[in-house]
């Protein structure tokens, strides 16, 4: 455990009984929401984070869970003198609806057929997690939000927040995000839904009835994501044309290191989730466009906001590249938002917003520092 | 951290409540100023990440872009002032960048070390060898300033380009006007400052 651990962490639930009208226009009548919480809520109620997380994240964003050696995601990031600092912040993160780690989703049992949802459990957009997670929001107790805080799809919620909740939120960081998804970026959810509907063990996304899943489907929907994540800089940095053995086989066997690597990462990824959980995030990903999506009663919104705005970006992230970022930053500026940008330079592609850099953290220390001055 | 001199004259000729866009921020500490004292808002532009988390820590929104790949982002009119202090020797296009900068500015501010004052010709004339000065430190193979200019050389540009100058200001080092600078002021002159539309 490093010296700045939170230490350990347990989850909890939280049962929501309000009825979520979800933008599809289905309506969940209650669900589950597993969140975590580290540092304390302070007197005013004034310092209060939200994280949300990415693709394949989950409500364990700090701390150890007892047993396991691995803190959470976002370790590095949130703890005691850390950039989001625990010791003066009040940090919310949950496991997002639709989510395969102790929220209601695809794996959990529709109290309406007492079978589990499968493929039947309804397609939740940014926009409903957001809704959702302001459900969270008042089960806690919390009035506004200090932060809102996320990368990649975690960022889009979180600009989804200042859209959709000006008065509620202070500031809002979104790094390595991107306003909406590009035709490229769709291309690869796509085949990443591909792989696991054409895994004999799909069965229509009602699996979990037969008691299979489509493991391989979901491993090479992983194995690809994984590539996207990556920058060709870091990939031939930590692999190059290594091979696992001494010479070429003249097979088809995994031979290159990076093969080896991307299989483990795939087989790795299988047995914590769950593919109608993956379906349902990378579709949530497509839709998201709230500049299309603006009426003028969101733009307006956007202009009532508050908030101050820290966009993040990486130049070797192609997943979500400096310049999506930008038109975030484009946007911000042309409502005359505050908004502040970095690009930070990095290697390692997409996921560099999961490693520790030092210019990274230092931007994320002096933007929260000096937005947290009053507490 | 003292404030630089220079910028005291550029935040006396903008006025409060107005929109600025300060190019090559540094550590944002005009845009703080101006912040504090005339209830304006605007954006610092640095390309030094050093100078983005200084700016971020004096509370001034900063954003991490490179000047000589242009301002196509903002809007026509978008600003009150576009600010350019010390920075326009580094441009790499400086005609291209104020034309930028005019389409985006209602006005522009422009401050420069004088290569005309006497101490540099000085330099050249006696010793032979590039000017090294308090203002410009660097030696010749070693400087991020490659269009340095004289006032006289500013004058002629801004005619060129039908830039319009609608107030001038010609000091010494610190940041004051004599005769001397009055009367010849590109012998005598250290840093210029521009307000041109």
């Amino acid at each position: 455990m490093d010296e700045n651990s939170i230490g350990y962490v347990i989850p909890t639930i939280a049962s929501i009984k309000n009825p979520l009208k979800l933008l599809s226009g289905r309506v969940l009548s209650q669900y589950d929401l597993r969140y975590e919480t580290y540092g304390s809520l302070n007197k005013d109620k004034s310092n209060a984070v939200l994280i949300c997380h990415a693709l394949s994240g989950n409500h364990h964003v700090a701390g150890y869970h007892e047993g396991e050696e691995k803190p959470g995601w976002w370790n590095n990031m949130i703890g005691p003198s850390k950039p989001i600092d625990t010791n003066k912040l009040f940090v919310v993160c949950l496991n997002n609806l639709g989510g395969c780690h102790g929220s209601t989703g695809p794996t959990s049992i529709n109290p309406e057929t007492n079978k589990t949802y499968g493929s039947d459990f309804p397609i939740i957009t940014v926009s409903d997690w957001v809704t959702s997670q302001k459900e969270l929001m008042s089960y806690l107790g919390i009035p506004f939000w200090k932060f809102v805080i996320g990368g990649s799809l975690g960022g889009m919620q979180a600009l989804q927040w200042s859209f959709q909740y000006p008065e509620l939120i202070n500031n809002c960081i979104a790094i390595a995000a991107a306003p909406k998804l590009t035709a490229q970026n769709i291309a690869f959810n796509e085949i990443a839904r591909q792989a696991i509907m054409k895994d004999p063990n799909w069965h229509n996304g009602n699996y979990l009835e037969k008691g299979v899943s489509p493991d391989q489907g979901l491993a090479l929907a992983r194995m690809l994501g994984h590539i996207t994540y990556l920058s060709d800089e870091s990939m031939r940095e930590k692999f190059g044309r290594d091979l696992k053995t001494s010479k070429l086989n003249f097979n088809y066997d995994v031979e290159f290191q990076i093969e080896s690597y991307l299989k483990y990462q795939g087989e790795k990824f299988v047995t914590g989730f769950d593919a109608n959980t993956y379906m349902l995030m990378t579709k949530s990903l497509d839709y998201f466009d709230p500049i299309k999506d603006m009426s003028q009663s969101l733009i307006k919104n956007l202009q009532k906001s508050k908030s101050k705005f820290l966009i993040i970006s990486f130049t070797s992230d192609w997943r979500f590249p400096p310049k999506r970022s930008k038109e975030i930053v484009k946007l911000l500026l042309d409502n005359e938002r505050n908004v502040s940008y970095s690009e930070i330079s990095a290697d390692g592609g997409h996921d560099a917003f999961l490693m520790g850099n030092h210019d990274y953290f230092d931007i994320m220390r002096s933007f929260i520092l000096e937005s947290n001055n009053g507490i | 951290m003292a404030f630089r001199k220079d910028l005291l004259l550029i935040s006396s000729w903008i006025k409060p409540n107005t929109k600025v866009l300060d190019l090559g921020c540094g550590n944002g500490e005009l845009l703080k100023i101006l912040k504090q004292d005339k209830n304006i808002s605007g954006y610092g532009i640095d390309n030094d990440i050093k100078n983005i988390k200084l700016s971020l820590r004096n509370n001034v929104n900063v954003l991490q872009m490179d000047l000589d790949k242009g301002l196509n982002g903002f809007e026509l009119e978008s600003f009150d002032y576009v600010v350019l202090a010390q920075s326009l020797q580094v441009i790499k296009n400086p005609k291209e960048l104020l034309n930028q900068m005019l389409r985006i500015g209602k006005e522009i501010i422009i401050s420069f070390p004088n290569m005309g004052h006497w101490s540099s010709r000085i330099q050249l004339l006696t010793c032979g060898v590039m000017p090294v000065t308090g203002n410009l430190p660097y030696a010749w193979h070693d400087t991020p300033n490659i269009h340095l200019c004289t006032i006289k050389d500013f004058l002629k540009f801004c005619k060129d380009n039908n830039f319009e100058i609608l107030e001038h200001s010609i000091t010494d080092n610190n940041q004051k006007t004599n005769l001397l600078t009055k009367m010849i002021p590109n012998l005598f002159g250290k840093i210029a400052t521009f307000r041109i539309k």
